[in-house]
């Protein structure tokens, strides 16, 4: 009775902050700009189901995506063994589905200990790749010592999980017929070869045991769940809402702003001035997070800062500042900043900073050259290009802070008509030239 | 080369043509790639299309003021440039420059203008598949190594691919691969108005990084279809003092001289 009652008051906390962090999350979310997305829902659940749900854009890099797709099955599958923990941990039982299940239970523990194996070898794996082969895309310049120690956080608190869960079935095994609390589930696989260092115990040490890997399992996971809301790693969530919210359209598509069609129109005289609705209020581009859609604040919580984007971008490659990821990690890190204080009452958008300028520069921004391979590379369909133009639009519009030479071409385009100084009437000159 | 018609020409003679030719600015005003646009119209007549061009009326579709963030200019330009295609009622247009063809195809509906809009890699393939470019036994090409370099704005953006390898491979050459094609094919450094700007600073140029990469295939032809990865591909083969024995050169002349046009 004790036990059930400090489930649930842990099961209580955990709640309770987690549904607080989730609606931080979603009000920070909403700071963005509307964008009402409701067509082509066929294509999108397509997305959802390929590109999420069936990893399809990892597979571009076999060996990661084998061993990803082993922590993801993991996380899909062992979970159900979470709620047998929940029901059990109310409800005083121990194992509630085992009888339920019968003989399929041993095939299904089975299975949630070669995951818990895979799941571990895996993550060995990956922090070796990140700490002893420091593969660069884990070590570049945005890559400071939280989202470094973040990532570590994360592969070694999955690795400390999955042994709970293995010597907790190993002390499971052994209390079975020696305790009247703990039912036949016939053999397990792994666990199996961890029983020998247990064997020496007696039935009160083994319950000790057992009991503290329940319960460090089950908190683990509860604290990890909340962990989890404020790390990179919320994208095992996030992924499959960012990837329905996705563009659709061709990638070379850039999007229509329909505030200057209207003005355009009007200007040359195709539409009445004012007809139509009025223009909205607020800035061309973007210069903060709220002149940001809403989707592209989605997709910085989603991005869980693999690279893949950054290791792609030719102006990356080369030398220059720009890393689009890092452009998804400063809006990320930007929206924190305004939601943390606004929940504290602070000044939030009005604290004097913002997205251009406090986080990302004019040189990173004006070094894209709009090439889509940091879009094409991005395993849950991140767009940071489409942040990139939403800021040069800023710059542009608002500030007429462009390059100088992009001056001159805009210049050049209003008098000649070309990109380059030569006069319009030249235009057709090359069709009466020899050759 | 055969005088080339206009659509005001052909208009007043209550003509309309079954294919507008977008020449676009470098086509028209950059010594290289005016090359380009020659080879292409060649071709056009030899197969007896009836097309004409926009001339003195064309102008920039406005792309690389929007890329650089310039909203209300390149909605100037290209409503201005819409009135002027619907005005003549243009239902189809072939385009040599990858940029004007995704702000035409792409871009231009949302404003208003709807056309049918195809690349010359496509329009070139197309020719070949219907027989009405019959390609000839032992062309020049016929077993020299051409590499092709995917232009962002008809790969990744638009997913053309295939139809620019279609047509070197109908030239029976001997095509190679650089290790980043297709999907994950390296930029040459000029979309997004990069060609208008110096690059920022930085290690190194790209189009160098993507030059190194051509030269390393061992082709003695780097095929582009863009007139910006024209430019930057071959400053970067100049840059590893290599133009005398690479040349680069747009599908549209490789096709032309494997006629003899």
């Amino acid at each position: 009775m004790i036990a059930q009652l400090a489930f649930l008051f842990v099961l209580g906390i955990a709640v309770f902050l987690i549904r607080r962090r989730v609606l931080f999350l979603a009000r920070t979310i909403r700071l963005g700009k509307a964008n009402d997305i409701k067509d082509r829902t066929g294509d999108r659940w397509r997305n959802v189901l390929l590109v999420a749900f069936g990893q399809k854009k990892m597979f571009k890099r076999p060996i990661p995506a084998v061993l990803h797709f082993f922590i993801y099955a993991g996380f899909l599958i062992i979970n159900l063994e979470v709620l047998e923990f929940i029901i059990d941990g109310v409800a005083g039982t121990h194992r509630f589905f085992a009888p339920w299940l019968g003989s399929i239970y041993p095939v299904l523990m089975n299975l949630f200990e070669f995951l818990a194996v895979a799941v571990m070898v895996a993550c060995v794996v990956f922090l070796l790749r990140r700490f002893v082969l420091r593969l660069p895309r884990f070590w570049s310049d945005e890559m400071t010592s939280w989202p470094r120690l973040d990532a570590a956080l994360i592969l070694v608190t999955e690795i400390i999980l999955m042994w709970a869960i293995l010597f907790m079935n190993a002390s499971d095994q052994l209390l079975q017929g020696q305790h009247e609390h703990y039912p036949e589930t016939g053999k397990l696989f792994f666990s199996a070869f961890l029983t020998p260092a247990l064997a020496g115990l007696d039935v009160h040490s083994l319950v000790l045991v057992e009991r503290f890997c329940w319960w460090f399992h089950i908190i683990g996971i509860l604290g990890f769940s909340l962990y989890i809301t404020y790390s990179k790693h919320l994208h095992i969530f996030l992924a499959f809402p960012n990837t329905y919210y996705a563009r659709l359209e061709t990638k070379g598509q850039i999007q229509n702003m329909p505030v200057v069609t209207r003005e355009v129109r009007s200007m040359l005289g195709l539409e009445p001035a004012g007809a139509g609705p009025p223009s909205e209020p607020g800035r061309f581009g973007a210069k903060d997070i709220n002149d940001l859609s809403w989707n592209s604040l989605l997709s910085a919580y989603s991005c869980t800062e693999c690279g893949r984007c950054t290791s792609e971008c030719p102006a990356n490659q080369t030398g220059k500042k720009l890393s689009p990821r890092k452009i998804m990690m400063d809006v990320r890190d930007r929206m924190e900043e305004v939601g943390n204080s606004m929940a504290h009452g602070g000044a939030g958008l009005a604290d004097g900073k913002s997205l251009l300028g406090n986080y990302i520069t004019k040189e990173e921004i004006n070094a894209c050259t709009s090439c889509n391979a940091c879009v094409e590379a991005c395993p849950v369909l991140i767009s940071p290009l489409d942040i990139i133009l939403e800021l040069r639009r800023y710059v542009a519009m608002e500030e007429s802070g462009s390059p100088a030479q992009w001056n001159a071409m805009f210049q050049n385009i209003e008098t000649n008509f070309a990109p380059w100084k030569f006069p319009a009437a030249d235009r057709f000159n090359w069709a009466k030239e020899n050759r | 080369m055969n005088p080339v018609p206009t659509l005001a020409e052909m208009t007043a003679r209550g003509e309309s043509p079954e294919i507008v030719f977008w020449v676009g600015c470098a086509g028209s005003y950059d010594d290289r790639y005016k090359r380009v646009t020659k080879a292409f119209v060649k071709i056009l007549q030899a197969t007896g299309i009836r097309f004409a061009v926009l001339g003195t009326e064309e102008t920039c579709t406005g792309d690389p003021a929007r890329r650089a963030g310039n909203e209300f200019l390149f909605q100037m330009q290209a409503t201005a440039v819409i009135q002027v295609l619907n005005g003549y009622q243009v239902k189809k247009i072939v385009t040599a420059c990858p940029h004007c063809f995704n702000t035409l195809r792409n871009e231009y509906p949302d404003l208003g203008g709807k056309y049918e809009v195809i690349h010359h890699s496509e329009f070139l393939q197309q020719l070949i598949n219907e027989g009405k470019i019959k390609i000839k036994e032992g062309g020049a090409y016929q077993g020299k190594k051409i590499t092709y370099h995917d232009s962002c704005y008809l790969g990744r953006a638009n997913d053309i691919y295939e139809a620019p390898r279609a047509v070197l491979e109908s030239l029976d050459a001997d095509l190679v691969e650089m290790k980043r094609c297709r999907s994950t094919g390296l930029c040459c450094g000029a979309g997004g108005a990069q060609m208008f700007k110096e690059p920022e600073h930085g290690k190194k140029d790209i189009n160098v990084e993507r030059a190194e990469e051509a030269l390393a295939t061992g082709a003695q032809t780097v095929a582009v279809a863009c007139p910006f990865c024209m430019t930057m591909m071959s400053d970067g083969i100049k840059a590893k003092n290599k133009e005398a024995t690479v040349n680069v050169k747009d599908l549209a002349e490789l096709l032309a001289e494997s006629q003899g046009l």
